[in-house]
């Protein structure tokens, strides 16, 4: 053996014993939306990068939600990495239950994260998830059908433009819908999307004393308006439909509008995914006249670590790598800049490449129009936007909405609805001791 | 034929099965009930301490409690019942000389092995769906609206779902007894010239009667606990909820532990009636 | 039992079970077909039936995206595992019961049958943090042993009910010729007794196989088995009736050709051993 051949060996076998010592596998629990499909396809570029081994557990949402809530809650210890939203994190955050992300390396540039998203997952200041992506709520709709019916979106369009449009493009003969609108229950569907309507003509969840608000006339207003309009311009079915179900009809050219995530805006507009790619323009979420907040709600899709896992090194490594600019970077070049995980990071909405993406002004513009802090015009006791960040809330939201999709589907009056809504959250908030 | 020593040797035997039980439903049945005393909430530092007899009378007297019993015994009556009657025609009709009666066969159980979540997925998304589902689809061809069944017809499509499931175990059940019907008794009927309506009657009912029963008790306790059908399909709304899911509800979306623990005893004190009436009324057609 | 008919009425017996036959396996075989279809073809207004251009392309990404091996490896182990450690578990209680009863053995037994009415979302928190504490969170073992039990009260049943079939008289003759008890058990009852075991076998592996509460809730990366591998398909961002059927297939598929092999064994297990 030849002196190189020696020195190459040796080389080669403190490669193996180097990665060897780092060689550490983290469980990671995610949800099975698109970019997060994309994100494990690119785990290799991390495995190679880092010697670290990542395990998925892709879930739907639902499993997930109920699988990440019983295992941080008992300190299972299952997963080194945990998918959770805006909603999850404030509460975790505070019971001590997340690592909190304040030791982030300087490449890292943590202050490049976008202000709402930072601050919607923090708890005291202090950063306990890294965003993957983040999105508010916008107005998708076809600029040929808007056309056709002799129309023009306006910049900031109110509810009633919205009906009046929804009601011209309706076409029930060829089976387009002028509007669809989530009507699902469940609380980050339907209940996210009525709570953000509710928030647009004025309602609140709960007054100043923890009050359920179901009883006042703003939500008789908005839940009136919102059954209406679907009954004009909506698709059968639609107490029913939650996002998954309207994207497809959307790509599938059934819908002239769809108010729903800005994230939408990519796959709406990807010609391999749908039928109406090139006429698909958008405007910012509607509000009731007078009323000076939109239908804009704030989320994100956000990479925890558990307290207590024992590869905190790992996993902040991983969720450094996943939430960087550089993975932005990488699908951009694979992929195209429309695919990239939008609404996590401001330098992304510099870039040039990004500016010319058709929707990359109007989702910031919707981000920046959400404020947790002040969701409705009235004062509220609680944080948060579409949803409201005290524990109890994914419970009674999600009957909430189960009683209001009743109401959409027919089997109840919207009065009966908001009556049993007022009495089941007052109920729950009793017993969790506000009241 | 039982000696003391084979008497004790049985007990020896039957000691695994019934120990390992016995702590299968003893721990975590004495773990429910400590909770159940307890206001236990996960995501508000956990144990709050002893409160009583409150998430008992909580849970009993919440608004949803009593449609959600109801909701359970329709869901199980009504795939009982259909489960049944079209168990008991398929049978009868499988049973008559036919080419290729094994191929059937496998056709009609086919059901029975096909995991529950992905029954509702797949009756969720491609059948009942309002816009993509062949029901749809099929609605339309003959000029009608299309029905929304998940929300319109929500407990009927759930029990539809389940029953399409439970259907080949009573089928398999009742064809195995109407096989073992003496044939020649039927013979001689038909010889009478009975119209087959009474044959059916008066012949093949009564001896199906232990089969029934079978059908009955097995899927009773397969029934009560039904979860993923609702889970994967309505998420608990439009009138599905039943006792088991409600109690997921405060467990798991609530995270009240102690409240959804005091649903769980209540769920076991209904299986249990559910159980003692079961063995009264018909588990004495269990001895023959 | 062959009774003769006319071949009239036996060519309408045909038609009409074929048809019910067909009309129940329906559901499946779309499944089946709609996983050769790529997802715009899946959602075809009108229904394409046959006349459609098959892809694999549906495995393919399912193949990718999952370590679908595992998943499989994990439900083969956990549905075997069970299934096996419940019929040790069971063939002694089973015995003694059908040969040597007590005015308590149907008690006994029908107590056992009531703890599967135990609502198992309600014992999620005690179970789980007993798994913790034994550490066999995402173990196979932790599955195995809830799954025996779980299913134990059927095996017992199942098993009492073909070991009282065999006739006391045989036994009684094999403990004249002086078989102990373990012979007895041994050489005399269980060659007997095999193809109610083999049915019993079959009947618990589909239910340990389907079983998607436990089998979801304890497993994380390392023990998941095929239900984890659907509920990664269900409901994600787009169209996903092709995937989800693909996935859907491949969960069913082995359990499905089980059947369809053993199909004599299945239907007198399916019948829970309960009718002659």
């Amino acid at each position: 053996m030849s002196l190189k051949h020696k020195l190459f060996a040796a080389t080669a076998l403190s490669l193996i014993t180097g990665s060897a010592a780092l060689a550490e596998t983290i469980t990671i629990a995610t949800v099975n939306n698109g970019d997060m499909i994309r994100m494990q396809g690119y785990t290799d570029d991390f495995t190679a990068e880092t010697g670290i081994d990542v395990e998925w557990v892709t879930l739907e949402e639902n499993v997930l939600r109920q699988r990440v809530t019983t295992d941080i809650s008992t300190k299972g210890g299952a997963f080194d990495i945990m998918t959770i939203g805006m909603y999850e994190t404030p509460i975790w955050g505070a019971n001590g239950w997340l690592v909190p992300l304040d030791d982030l390396s300087a490449e890292y540039e943590a202050d490049d994260i976008l202000p709402a998203m930072r601050a919607g997952l923090s708890h005291d200041g202090t950063l306990y998830a890294a965003p993957f992506y983040g999105e508010s709520s916008m107005i998708m709709y076809r600029t040929d059908l808007m056309e056709k019916a002799g129309l023009e979106m306006p910049a900031e369009p109110t509810w009633q433009v919205i009906r009046e449009a929804a009601a011209k493009m309706t076409d029930r003969e060829n089976d387009i819908n002028g509007i669809c609108l989530r009507g699902k229950a469940g609380w980050g569907e339907g209940g996210a999307f009525i709570t953000v309507t509710a928030n647009s003509f004025g309602a609140r969840w709960f007054d100043e004393e923890w009050n359920a608000q179901f009883d006042q006339p703003e939500w008789k207003e908005a839940l009136e308006f919102y059954v209406g309009m679907m009954e004009e311009s909506g698709p059968a079915g639609y107490a029913t439909n939650g996002f998954n179900e309207n994207l497809s009809l959307f790509q599938q050219g059934k819908c002239g509008m769809w108010i729903d995530a800005t994230v939408a805006a990519s796959f709406v507009t990807n010609p391999n995914d749908s039928t109406v790619a090139d006429s698909v323009g958008f405007a910012l979420a509607p509000n009731s006249e007078g009323v000076e907040k939109r239908a804009n709600w704030l989320w994100a899709w956000a990479l925890a670590i558990p307290a207590g896992t024992q590869k905190e090194e790992a996993a902040k490594a991983f969720i450094e790598w996943a939430t960087s600019k550089e993975y932005i970077e990488l699908v951009a070049a694979k992929e195209g800049w429309a695919n990239v995980p939008p609404g996590a990071r401001t330098s992304l909405y510099e870039n040039d490449n990004y500016k010319s993406v058709p929707f990359a002004k109007m989702t910031l513009d919707s981000i920046n129009a959400a404020d947790p802090q002040n969701p409705t015009v009235k004062p509220v006791p609680y944080v948060g936007v579409q949803f409201v960040a005290i524990p109890e809330f994914a419970g009674i939201a999600t009957e909430v909405s189960q009683e209001f999709s009743a109401a959409y589907a027919g089997q109840q009056s919207i009065d009966e609805a908001l009556e049993k809504a007022q009495a089941l959250t007052n109920e729950a908030m009793e017993a969790a001791g506000y009241r | 034929m039982a000696t003391q020593h084979s008497r004790s040797a049985a007990r020896f035997m039957m000691a695994p099965a019934v120990v390992l039980l016995l702590g299968w439903m003893l721990v975590p049945l004495t773990m429910t009930l400590y909770f159940s005393f307890k206001k236990y909430l996960p995501l508000r530092g956990g144990d709050l301490g002893w409160v009583g007899f409150d998430n008992y009378v909580r849970f009993v007297t919440s608004s949803a409690f009593w449609p959600s019993v109801m909701t359970t015994l329709i869901i199980v009556g009504g795939v009982l019942l259909i489960t049944v009657v079209f168990g008991v025609l398929l049978a009868i009709l499988l049973n008559q000389p036919m080419w290729g009666q094994g191929i059937v066969r496998i056709l009609v159980i086919a059901p029975f092995f096909v995991m529950p979540t992905v029954s509702a997925l797949v009756w969720k998304n491609m059948f009942m769906d309002p816009n993509y589902g062949l029901l749809a689809y099929l609605w339309e061809f003959f000029g009608a609206q299309p029905v929304e069944w998940l929300s319109q017809a929500s407990l009927t499509s759930i029990i539809m779902i389940v029953s399409w499931q439970w259907l080949p175990f009573a089928t398999l059940i009742l064809l195995t007894a109407i096989q073992s019907l003496d044939s020649e008794q039927l013979e001689a009927a038909e010889m009478d010239s009975a119209p087959a309506f009474k044959r059916f009657i008066y012949i093949v009912l009564p001896h199906l009667s232990r089969a029934v029963t079978v059908v009955i008790l097995i899927q009773t306790i397969f029934l009560l606990s039904i979860f993923a059908e609702i889970f994967v399909t309505t998420g608990g709304a439009f009138g599905t909820r039943t006792l088991t899911y409600l109690i997921f509800q405060r467990v798991l979306e609530s995270q009240n532990v102690g409240l959804g623990s005091a649903g769980g005893v209540y769920a076991i004190i209904l299986a249990n009636i559910v159980a003692i009436f079961l063995m009264r009324i018909v588990g004495k057609n269990l001895d023959a | 039992m062959a009774r003769s008919v006319t071949p009239r009425r036996k060519a309408l017996n045909t038609a009409a079970a074929w048809s019910v036959g067909l009309l129940i396996f329906f559901p499946i075989l779309w499944t089946i077909l709609t996983s050769f279809k790529t997802e715009a073809q899946a959602i075809a207004d009108p229904p394409l039936f046959l006349g459609f251009d098959w892809t694999l392309e549906n495995y393919a990404t399912v193949m990718e995206r999952s370590n679908y091996g595992r998943f499989l490896w994990n439900s083969i182990v956990i549905a075997g595992g069970s299934t096996l450690l419940g019929i040790l578990i069971a063939v002694p209680a089973a015995w003694s019961m059908a040969f040597v009863p007590s005015k308590r053995t149907k008690d006994i037994l029908l107590w056992m049958l009531s703890t599967k009415m135990l609502p198992a979302v309600g014992v999620l928190y005690p179970i789980y943090l007993l798994s913790i504490q034994f550490g066999v969170l995402d173990s196979k073992i932790a599955l195995v042993v809830i799954l025996m039990l779980i299913n134990l009260p059927i095996i017992v049943w199942m098993l009492y009910t073909y070991f009282k079939e065999i006739p006391g008289e045989i036994l009684e003759a094999a403990r004249m010729d002086g078989a102990s008890l373990k012979e007895e058990v041994l050489y005399v009852l269980t060659p007997m007794a095999i193809p109610g075991i083999a049915s019993t076998i079959l009947l618990n592996v589909i239910l340990a196989w389907n079983e998607a509460f436990w089998t979801l809730n304890l497993t994380a990366a390392k023990a998941a088995p095929l239900t984890a591998f659907i509920a990664s398909y269900s409901s994600p961002e787009g169209l996903f009736y092709a995937k989800l059927s693909a996935a859907s297939t491949m969960a069913i598929a082995p359990i499905l050709i089980l059947g369809w092999f053993s199909q004599k064994q299945l239907v007198s297990g399916l019948t829970f051993g309960a009718v002659k």
